[in-house]
């Protein structure tokens, strides 16, 4: 029984970070309707931005802080340079352009920062205080980042004029334009906010399976499952499904299939889910007219 | 041009491509044998995405399970390595229809997505434990190349084994272009087509929507599926890390280099995907991949169609 716990506290942990790669793949499809394959190696590169500080001598929080504010920045300006010249071609040049993007960030990780697995360190004390027989203190600090991060992204979008006129921009384009949103620059700012939200589950995330340029791959696949499973246009959606993926994870893994095959497991979800359940368990189904 | 020079061309491009690999080093005909095998796989990857819309990330996957078909079929039943070819591409075959059936109900993003995450899975699923006596775990397999049946000299240089397997790769490269090439302009190709533009207007005008999507998968995995059974017996090992998942991405950037919805356009890419990364790989490990990328980037702005799409444009301006 005592083991089981252990999975479960575990998996609650890395499910945490599976929330919040989702919740990012979530803001950039209500937004625009498009899924951001580059997630993953944006929150790799952010990660090893903030390496670079640390090792450089930057106190812990300051980094993170500063890798936030840089993580925005990088986001908003993909979204100017690369992603608004599309905005209105066909789906395919849009893939051609994440997958272009996911491939540089990847040469570019490898290029300045080497191919060598790195150690990240973690700010928080390594025995909890709060149930240390079950959570180490790297469990219950990455699960409270994660859920401040989660909820200052709902009061922003619940409470602040400019979450408002984001979400009318992703509602509906065009009567947002008329009352005067300027809809293309609420995408950026989008995208900026999912690339935060990356960088913070890649800087928390990294001390469990340390960093090298392909870290984050098969998050990225948990974050697209446990989007998927929530419901890609449901934010709450995405957390409730990360957490239920990060427990799975860990007592498959831990009982049923070993640790080998874990990505596969997330392959056969996702088919899964896209086919008897394209809308996730809590997303609304989607009909379209002729 | 007249139908006299027609032939003309047809018959010294013939002759160049016999004489080819004997005025070239050996290393450089398996080099020759790459290029063309990768341009069978580009057109399996074309006949899906370009002519037919659906976008997959993960035809790596269907490259992979080709080769270790072969393979396993070679290594553990001792079976000769040419009948090993067809074998491969009607696994892949069935597969690619089973595999089109979930993509029916999935379009644009989402199909992309799940084929992404096969191709991540892939190299995972080769290491596994409880298949590794077929396929020798990280290990991989080892395989001979196929010899030649009969010795002759040309320019001094005699029919080695990657020299003969040019001519059985081209000889298969040449079949599979010629097929796809009929199947592509006529009836079917017409309704691939249609399906990818209008898919309702195109059931309305009584084309058979399900059969064709998954027709389409199932002959693209197959083509990339003999690509690939063709590449173990060129390169004459496998292992898991040589279908990383960014096989399926160079397919994808050969496509797109070459140009969407183009027969020939395949070589283009291939010749691409082979040789600029060996180029780049002089200037860092990770060079390669970052003029992937950025050559994705500015084609999908600039040149939407690839190398044939430019070309095209040039013969219009000559013409005008």
């Amino acid at each position: 029984m005592d083991s089981f716990l252990l999975q479960v506290t575990a998996g609650l942990a890395n499910g945490g970070i599976y929330a919040a790669v989702g919740l990012a793949l979530v803001m950039i499809h209500q937004a625009t309707h498009h899924i951001n394959f580059a997630q993953g190696e944006m929150a790799t590169f952010s990660t090893f931005i903030a390496w670079a500080m640390i090792q450089a001598g930057v106190p812990y929080w300051v980094a993170f802080v500063a890798t936030m504010v840089v993580s925005f920045v990088a986001g908003v300006l993909i979204q100017r340079i690369f992603l608004k010249p599309v905005e209105k071609a066909p789906v395919l040049t849009n893939v051609i352009v994440f997958v272009g993007l996911l491939v540089i960030f990847n040469a570019f990780a490898g290029w300045i920062f080497d191919h060598t697995i790195k150690s990240f360190p973690s700010p928080f004390p390594v025995e909890g205080m709060f149930l240390p027989q079950y959570f180490s203190g790297h469990q219950i600090g990455s699960i409270t980042v994660t859920l401040v991060v989660l909820l200052s992204v709902f009061c922003f979008f619940r409470f602040t004029p400019l979450g408002l006129a984001m979400r009318a921009a992703a509602f509906n384009p065009e009567s947002a334009r008329l009352v005067g949103i300027r809809v293309s620059w609420m995408l950026a700012l989008g995208w900026g906010m999912a690339a935060l939200i990356g960088a913070v589950a890649g800087m928390m995330i990294a001390p469990v399976v340390f960093l090298d340029p392909n870290m984050m791959a098969g998050i990225l696949l948990y974050g697209f499952a446990a989007a998927l499973l929530g419901g890609i246009d449901n934010p709450w959606g995405a957390v409730v499904g990360g957490v239920i993926l990060g427990i799975l994870e860990n007592i498959l893994g831990a009982y049923v299939i070993g640790s080998d095959l874990k990505l596969t497991m997330a392959l056969i979800l996702i088919v899964t889910i896209l086919i008897f359940r394209p809308y996730g368990l809590f997303g609304k189904p989607i009909f379209s007219r002729v | 041009m007249s139908a006299t020079t027609k032939k003309i061309i047809y018959a010294l491009s013939a002759i160049a491509l016999f004489l080819l690999p004997f005025l070239i080093e050996d290393f450089r005909v398996f080099q020759v044998n790459l290029v063309l095998i990768y341009a069978i796989a580009i057109l399996g990857l074309n006949i899906l995405t370009g002519y037919g819309g659906q976008i997959s990330l993960g035809h790596g996957a269907f490259y992979a399970l080709g080769a270790y078909t072969s393979a396993v079929l070679i290594s553990q039943f001792g079976m000769s390595s040419y009948l090993t070819i067809p074998i491969s591409g009607v696994v892949c075959l069935v597969l690619g229809v089973l595999m089109g059936f979930p993509a029916l109900r999935l379009a644009g993003h989402y199909l992309a997505l799940a084929t992404f995450a096969l191709a991540i899975a892939v190299p995972q699923l080769l290491k596994y434990k409880g298949i590794e006596h077929w396929t020798g775990g990280v290990q991989g397999i080892v395989l001979e190349k196929p010899t030649p049946p009969f010795q002759f000299e040309l320019f001094g240089n005699e029919l080695s084994e990657d020299r003969w397997l040019y001519f059985v790769i081209l000889a298969i490269a040449l079949g599979l272009f010629w097929m796809a090439h009929n199947l592509l302009s006529g009836r079917v190709g017409r309704a691939i087509m249609a399906i990818r533009e209008q898919p309702t207007a195109a059931a309305a005008l009584g084309v058979n929507l399900t059969f064709v999507k998954t027709a389409t998968f199932g002959l693209s995995a197959a083509y990339t599926g003999i690509a690939g059974a063709l590449s173990a017996l060129a390169v004459a090992y496998i292992a898991p890390d040589s279908f990383p998942a960014f096989l399926s991405i160079s397919l994808l950037v050969g496509v797109v280099v070459g140009g969407l919805g183009s027969i020939s356009g395949a070589i283009f890419g291939a010749l691409f995907i082979q040789f600029v990364p060996n180029v780049a790989d002089e200037i860092s490990k990770s060079a390669p991949w970052a003029v992937y990328g950025a050559m994705l980037l500015a084609l999908a702005y600039a040149a939407p169609n690839g190398v044939m799409g430019i070309l095209k444009n040039i013969k219009k301006r000559r013409q005008a």
